[in-house]
Protein backbone atom coordinates (compact mmCIF):
# COMPACT_ATOMS: atom_id res chain seq x y z
CA UNK A 1 0.00 0.00 0.00
CA UNK A 2 1.66 3.34 -1.10
CA UNK A 3 0.38 6.42 0.82
CA UNK A 4 0.34 9.72 -1.06
CA UNK A 5 3.51 11.12 -0.72
CA UNK A 6 4.07 13.80 -3.49
CA UNK A 7 7.34 15.20 -2.04
CA UNK A 8 8.78 11.35 -2.79
CA UNK A 9 7.82 11.90 -6.07
CA UNK A 10 9.56 14.97 -6.84
CA UNK A 11 12.77 13.57 -5.71
CA UNK A 12 12.20 10.43 -7.69
CA UNK A 13 12.19 13.11 -11.08
CA UNK A 14 14.77 14.91 -9.87
CA UNK A 15 16.87 12.05 -9.57
CA UNK A 16 15.26 10.84 -13.04
CA UNK A 17 16.11 14.22 -14.85
CA UNK A 18 19.90 14.07 -13.79
CA UNK A 19 21.53 12.49 -16.71
CA UNK A 20 19.84 15.10 -19.18
CA UNK A 21 22.15 17.71 -17.49
CA UNK A 22 25.03 16.35 -19.76
CA UNK A 23 22.71 17.09 -22.56
CA UNK A 24 20.69 20.49 -21.52
CA UNK A 25 23.77 22.47 -20.45
CA UNK A 26 26.06 22.35 -23.70
CA UNK A 27 22.50 22.83 -25.75
CA UNK A 28 21.86 26.00 -23.75
CA UNK A 29 25.36 27.43 -23.69
CA UNK A 30 25.28 27.06 -27.52
CA UNK A 31 22.27 28.47 -27.78
CA UNK A 32 24.21 31.43 -26.09
CA UNK A 33 26.82 31.96 -27.98
CA UNK A 34 25.15 31.01 -31.83
CA UNK A 35 22.49 33.35 -30.61
CA UNK A 36 24.67 36.13 -29.65
CA UNK A 37 27.10 35.86 -32.90
CA UNK A 38 24.06 36.49 -34.51
CA UNK A 39 23.53 39.81 -33.13
CA UNK A 40 21.02 39.07 -30.17
CA UNK A 41 21.99 41.33 -27.19
CA UNK A 42 21.84 39.34 -23.49
CA UNK A 43 18.50 40.26 -22.90
CA UNK A 44 17.55 38.96 -25.78
CA UNK A 45 19.12 36.08 -25.42
CA UNK A 46 17.30 35.51 -21.83
CA UNK A 47 14.24 36.44 -23.14
CA UNK A 48 14.30 33.66 -25.37
CA UNK A 49 15.57 31.31 -23.40
CA UNK A 50 13.29 31.94 -20.27
CA UNK A 51 10.01 33.11 -22.21
CA UNK A 52 10.21 30.26 -25.01
CA UNK A 53 12.08 27.76 -23.47
CA UNK A 54 12.60 25.56 -26.55
CA UNK A 55 15.85 24.90 -27.71
CA UNK A 56 15.11 23.60 -31.10
CA UNK A 57 12.80 26.60 -32.10
CA UNK A 58 15.16 29.18 -30.79
CA UNK A 59 17.79 27.45 -32.83
CA UNK A 60 15.39 28.18 -35.67
CA UNK A 61 14.65 31.45 -35.09
CA UNK A 62 17.37 32.56 -34.69
CA UNK A 63 19.08 30.65 -37.84
CA UNK A 64 16.01 31.83 -40.05
CA UNK A 65 16.65 35.67 -38.88
CA UNK A 66 20.29 35.65 -40.12
CA UNK A 67 18.98 34.68 -43.28
CA UNK A 68 16.51 37.73 -43.14
CA UNK A 69 13.62 35.39 -43.76
CA UNK A 70 10.57 37.67 -42.70
CA UNK A 71 9.00 37.78 -39.67
CA UNK A 72 5.82 35.59 -40.03
CA UNK A 73 7.97 33.03 -41.43
CA UNK A 74 10.45 32.94 -38.53
CA UNK A 75 7.59 32.68 -36.23
CA UNK A 76 5.80 29.94 -38.44
CA UNK A 77 8.68 27.70 -38.81
CA UNK A 78 9.42 27.90 -35.52
CA UNK A 79 6.32 26.92 -33.96
CA UNK A 80 6.33 24.12 -36.49
CA UNK A 81 9.21 22.69 -35.12
CA UNK A 82 7.89 23.29 -31.47
CA UNK A 83 4.27 21.20 -32.75
CA UNK A 84 5.38 18.18 -31.10
CA UNK A 85 4.62 19.44 -27.80
CA UNK A 86 0.98 19.50 -29.33
CA UNK A 87 1.54 15.89 -29.34
CA UNK A 88 2.95 15.55 -25.35
CA UNK A 89 0.17 17.85 -24.13
CA UNK A 90 -2.38 15.41 -25.66
CA UNK A 91 -0.77 12.24 -23.97
CA UNK A 92 -0.49 13.79 -20.77
CA UNK A 93 -3.62 15.16 -20.43
CA UNK A 94 -5.16 11.96 -19.84
CA UNK A 95 -2.61 12.06 -16.20
CA UNK A 96 -3.03 15.31 -15.22
CA UNK A 97 -5.92 16.93 -17.05
CA UNK A 98 -7.87 17.07 -13.47
CA UNK A 99 -5.34 18.98 -11.82
CA UNK A 100 -5.89 22.54 -10.96
CA UNK A 101 -5.55 25.04 -14.18
CA UNK A 102 -2.74 26.64 -12.45
CA UNK A 103 -0.95 22.82 -12.49
CA UNK A 104 -1.47 22.92 -15.77
CA UNK A 105 -0.53 25.84 -16.73
CA UNK A 106 3.12 25.56 -14.65
CA UNK A 107 3.04 22.00 -16.75
CA UNK A 108 2.91 23.38 -20.27
CA UNK A 109 5.44 26.08 -19.19
CA UNK A 110 7.83 23.62 -18.58
CA UNK A 111 6.73 21.43 -21.29
CA UNK A 112 10.23 19.74 -22.42
CA UNK A 113 11.17 16.73 -24.19
CA UNK A 114 13.04 15.34 -21.59
CA UNK A 115 10.38 15.64 -18.56
CA UNK A 116 7.58 14.54 -21.07
CA UNK A 117 9.34 11.81 -22.29
CA UNK A 118 10.06 10.77 -18.15
CA UNK A 119 6.64 11.56 -17.35
CA UNK A 120 4.74 10.10 -19.89
CA UNK A 121 7.12 6.42 -19.10
CA UNK A 122 6.79 7.09 -15.20
CA UNK A 123 2.88 7.53 -15.73
CA UNK A 124 1.85 4.73 -17.80
CA UNK A 125 3.92 2.21 -15.76
CA UNK A 126 2.32 3.30 -12.54
CA UNK A 127 -0.88 3.60 -12.91
CA UNK A 128 -2.37 4.45 -9.23
CA UNK A 129 -0.50 7.46 -9.25
CA UNK A 130 -2.71 10.41 -7.88
CA UNK A 131 -2.69 13.57 -9.86
CA UNK A 132 -0.43 15.09 -7.27
CA UNK A 133 1.90 12.83 -7.16
CA UNK A 134 2.13 12.88 -10.90
CA UNK A 135 2.38 16.50 -10.94
CA UNK A 136 5.07 16.06 -8.23
CA UNK A 137 7.19 13.96 -10.54
CA UNK A 138 6.91 16.47 -13.19
CA UNK A 139 7.70 19.74 -11.64
CA UNK A 140 11.14 17.39 -10.20
CA UNK A 141 12.30 16.17 -13.83
CA UNK A 142 12.27 20.14 -14.64
CA UNK A 143 13.59 21.05 -11.25
CA UNK A 144 17.43 20.75 -12.40
CA UNK A 145 16.48 21.10 -15.60
CA UNK A 146 14.97 24.49 -16.19
CA UNK A 147 17.15 26.64 -14.13
CA UNK A 148 20.50 25.20 -15.78
CA UNK A 149 18.86 25.77 -18.81
CA UNK A 150 18.53 29.47 -18.15
CA UNK A 151 21.83 29.60 -16.47
CA UNK A 152 23.71 27.68 -19.28
CA UNK A 153 22.07 30.00 -21.54
CA UNK A 154 23.67 32.97 -19.75
CA UNK A 155 26.85 32.15 -19.56
CA UNK A 156 26.87 30.78 -23.37
CA UNK A 157 25.53 34.46 -24.07
CA UNK A 158 28.45 36.25 -21.98
CA UNK A 159 31.34 34.07 -23.61
CA UNK A 160 29.84 33.81 -26.99
CA UNK A 161 31.51 36.59 -28.23
CA UNK A 162 34.80 35.61 -27.63
CA UNK A 163 35.09 32.25 -29.86
CA UNK A 164 36.34 32.38 -32.45
CA UNK A 165 35.59 31.60 -36.26
CA UNK A 166 37.96 28.24 -36.47
CA UNK A 167 35.40 26.70 -33.72
CA UNK A 168 33.66 26.39 -36.42
CA UNK A 169 30.36 27.24 -34.45
CA UNK A 170 28.57 27.45 -37.11
CA UNK A 171 27.90 23.83 -37.60
CA UNK A 172 26.98 23.34 -33.71
CA UNK A 173 23.23 23.46 -34.47
CA UNK A 174 23.42 20.83 -37.41
CA UNK A 175 25.52 18.60 -35.44
CA UNK A 176 22.90 18.95 -32.53
CA UNK A 177 19.75 18.76 -34.40
CA UNK A 178 21.43 15.33 -36.53
CA UNK A 179 21.84 14.03 -32.83
CA UNK A 180 18.53 14.45 -31.69
CA UNK A 181 17.00 13.46 -35.07
CA UNK A 182 18.61 10.28 -35.34
CA UNK A 183 17.44 8.20 -32.39
CA UNK A 184 14.35 9.54 -33.24
CA UNK A 185 14.18 6.99 -36.89
CA UNK A 186 12.51 4.31 -35.19
CA UNK A 187 10.59 3.45 -37.80
CA UNK A 188 9.97 2.77 -41.61
CA UNK A 189 7.72 6.20 -41.60
CA UNK A 190 9.93 8.47 -39.31
CA UNK A 191 12.49 7.89 -42.12
CA UNK A 192 10.27 8.10 -44.93
CA UNK A 193 9.13 11.48 -43.12
CA UNK A 194 12.57 12.47 -42.72
CA UNK A 195 13.68 11.77 -45.89
CA UNK A 196 11.02 13.29 -47.32
CA UNK A 197 11.61 16.83 -45.48
CA UNK A 198 15.49 16.75 -47.16
CA UNK A 199 14.50 16.60 -50.24
CA UNK A 200 11.27 18.85 -50.56
CA UNK A 201 13.72 20.99 -48.74
CA UNK A 202 16.75 20.92 -50.71
CA UNK A 203 14.09 20.81 -53.88
CA UNK A 204 12.48 24.17 -52.31
CA UNK A 205 15.32 26.10 -51.42
CA UNK A 206 14.83 28.35 -54.25
CA UNK A 207 11.83 29.42 -52.34
CA UNK A 208 11.75 32.78 -50.70
CA UNK A 209 13.02 32.56 -47.08
CA UNK A 210 12.42 29.74 -46.20
CA UNK A 211 9.53 29.09 -46.84
CA UNK A 212 10.32 26.04 -48.50
CA UNK A 213 10.70 24.54 -45.09
CA UNK A 214 7.62 24.92 -44.52
CA UNK A 215 6.33 23.33 -47.64
CA UNK A 216 8.59 20.37 -46.93
CA UNK A 217 7.48 20.05 -43.01
CA UNK A 218 4.08 19.57 -44.13
CA UNK A 219 4.89 16.92 -47.11
CA UNK A 220 7.34 15.35 -44.81
CA UNK A 221 3.95 14.80 -42.38
CA UNK A 222 1.22 13.44 -44.71
CA UNK A 223 4.01 10.98 -46.33
CA UNK A 224 4.82 10.12 -42.27
CA UNK A 225 1.42 9.58 -41.57
CA UNK A 226 0.84 7.36 -44.68
CA UNK A 227 3.13 4.94 -44.72
CA UNK A 228 2.38 4.62 -40.68
CA UNK A 229 -1.64 4.04 -42.21
CA UNK A 230 0.25 1.36 -44.67
CA UNK A 231 2.55 -0.08 -42.29
CA UNK A 232 -0.32 -0.81 -40.04
CA UNK A 233 -2.57 -2.02 -42.77
CA UNK A 234 0.51 -5.11 -43.81
CA UNK A 235 0.76 -5.82 -40.39
CA UNK A 236 -3.08 -6.43 -39.93
CA UNK A 237 -3.37 -8.56 -43.07
CA UNK B 1 23.99 39.36 -38.69
CA UNK B 2 20.65 40.59 -37.06
CA UNK B 3 20.50 44.19 -36.63
CA UNK B 4 16.79 44.92 -36.23
CA UNK B 5 16.25 44.21 -32.55
CA UNK B 6 12.26 45.49 -33.03
CA UNK B 7 11.71 42.19 -35.26
CA UNK B 8 13.88 40.01 -32.46
CA UNK B 9 11.30 41.29 -29.80
CA UNK B 10 8.27 40.44 -32.07
CA UNK B 11 9.55 37.15 -32.58
CA UNK B 12 10.30 36.59 -29.27
CA UNK B 13 6.78 37.82 -27.97
CA UNK B 14 5.05 35.61 -30.31
CA UNK B 15 6.95 32.59 -29.95
CA UNK B 16 6.45 32.75 -26.02
CA UNK B 17 2.90 33.01 -26.72
CA UNK B 18 3.02 30.75 -29.42
CA UNK B 19 4.49 27.83 -27.43
CA UNK B 20 2.66 28.27 -24.65
CA UNK B 21 -0.81 28.05 -26.39
CA UNK B 22 1.03 24.86 -28.00
CA UNK B 23 2.00 23.29 -25.08
CA UNK B 24 -1.10 24.27 -23.29
CA UNK B 25 -3.71 23.49 -25.84
CA UNK B 26 -4.96 19.78 -24.98
CA UNK B 27 -4.43 19.71 -21.14
CA UNK B 28 -5.88 23.44 -20.71
CA UNK B 29 -8.63 23.28 -23.11
CA UNK B 30 -9.43 19.60 -24.41
CA UNK B 31 -9.50 18.14 -21.01
CA UNK B 32 -10.22 14.43 -20.99
CA UNK B 33 -11.98 14.27 -24.53
CA UNK B 34 -9.98 12.20 -26.95
CA UNK B 35 -8.47 13.55 -29.91
CA UNK B 36 -8.97 12.50 -33.24
CA UNK B 37 -6.12 9.98 -34.45
CA UNK B 38 -5.40 11.66 -37.85
CA UNK B 39 -4.67 14.77 -36.21
CA UNK B 40 -2.36 12.11 -33.82
CA UNK B 41 -0.85 10.50 -36.51
CA UNK B 42 0.59 14.08 -38.41
CA UNK B 43 1.58 15.52 -35.41
CA UNK B 44 3.71 12.22 -34.48
CA UNK B 45 5.92 13.53 -37.33
CA UNK B 46 6.65 16.76 -36.67
CA UNK B 47 10.03 17.05 -34.82
CA UNK B 48 11.60 14.28 -37.94
CA UNK B 49 9.58 16.50 -40.64
CA UNK B 50 11.21 20.10 -39.68
CA UNK B 51 14.57 19.23 -37.99
CA UNK B 52 15.93 17.12 -41.04
CA UNK B 53 14.45 19.87 -43.82
CA UNK B 54 16.28 22.59 -41.40
CA UNK B 55 19.44 21.23 -41.41
CA UNK B 56 19.84 19.75 -44.98
CA UNK B 57 21.03 23.05 -46.67
CA UNK B 58 22.85 24.24 -43.40
CA UNK B 59 25.19 20.90 -44.58
CA UNK B 60 25.21 20.95 -48.10
CA UNK B 61 25.92 24.38 -48.28
CA UNK B 62 27.18 25.84 -45.32
CA UNK B 63 27.30 29.32 -44.97
CA UNK B 64 30.63 29.63 -43.40
CA UNK B 65 32.10 28.30 -46.98
CA UNK B 66 30.39 30.52 -49.02
CA UNK B 67 27.77 27.24 -50.11
CA UNK B 68 30.12 25.55 -51.16
CA UNK B 69 30.14 21.57 -49.94
CA UNK B 70 32.70 20.92 -47.43
CA UNK B 71 34.25 17.48 -46.68
CA UNK B 72 34.43 18.24 -43.03
CA UNK B 73 31.19 19.66 -42.23
CA UNK B 74 29.75 16.72 -44.58
CA UNK B 75 31.97 13.93 -42.84
CA UNK B 76 30.69 15.03 -39.53
CA UNK B 77 26.98 15.45 -40.25
CA UNK B 78 27.34 11.68 -41.53
CA UNK B 79 29.35 10.27 -38.36
CA UNK B 80 26.36 12.08 -36.39
CA UNK B 81 23.96 10.94 -37.97
CA UNK B 82 25.14 7.12 -37.93
CA UNK B 83 26.37 7.63 -34.22
CA UNK B 84 22.86 8.60 -33.19
CA UNK B 85 21.41 6.36 -35.02
CA UNK B 86 22.77 3.09 -34.24
CA UNK B 87 24.00 3.98 -30.02
CA UNK B 88 19.96 6.04 -29.64
CA UNK B 89 22.16 8.30 -27.47
CA UNK B 90 21.85 12.29 -28.21
CA UNK B 91 25.36 12.91 -26.62
CA UNK B 92 27.68 10.14 -28.03
CA UNK B 93 25.87 11.26 -31.30
CA UNK B 94 27.40 14.97 -30.53
CA UNK B 95 30.77 14.33 -29.19
CA UNK B 96 31.37 11.82 -32.26
CA UNK B 97 30.14 14.51 -34.80
CA UNK B 98 32.04 17.74 -32.80
CA UNK B 99 35.21 15.05 -33.15
CA UNK B 100 35.12 14.13 -36.26
CA UNK B 101 34.14 18.08 -37.45
CA UNK B 102 37.41 19.17 -35.60
CA UNK B 103 39.61 16.30 -37.06
CA UNK B 104 39.26 16.45 -40.95
CA UNK B 105 38.86 20.34 -40.48
CA UNK B 106 42.73 19.63 -38.80
CA UNK B 107 43.65 17.00 -41.30
CA UNK B 108 41.87 18.79 -44.70
CA UNK B 109 43.04 22.15 -42.89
Amino acid sequence: MTSSNPKRHFLRGVRDALPFILVIVPFAALFGVVATEAGLNVVEVMSFSVLVIAGAAQFTAVQLMTENAPTIIVILTALAVNLRMAMYSASLTPYLGKAPMWKRALVAYFMVDQAYALSQIKFEMERDLTVSERFAYYIGTVAPLAPLWYGASYVGAVAGAQVPPSLALDFALPITFLAMIAPALRTLAHVAAATTSVVLALLMAWMPYGSGLLVAAIGAMIVGAQVELLMTRKAGQ
Amino acid sequence: MITDHITVWIVIVALAIGSFLIRFSFLGIVGDRPMPEWLLRHLRYTPVAVLPGLVAPLVLWPAATGGVTDPARLGAALMTLSVGYFSRNVLAAILSGAATLYGLLYLLG
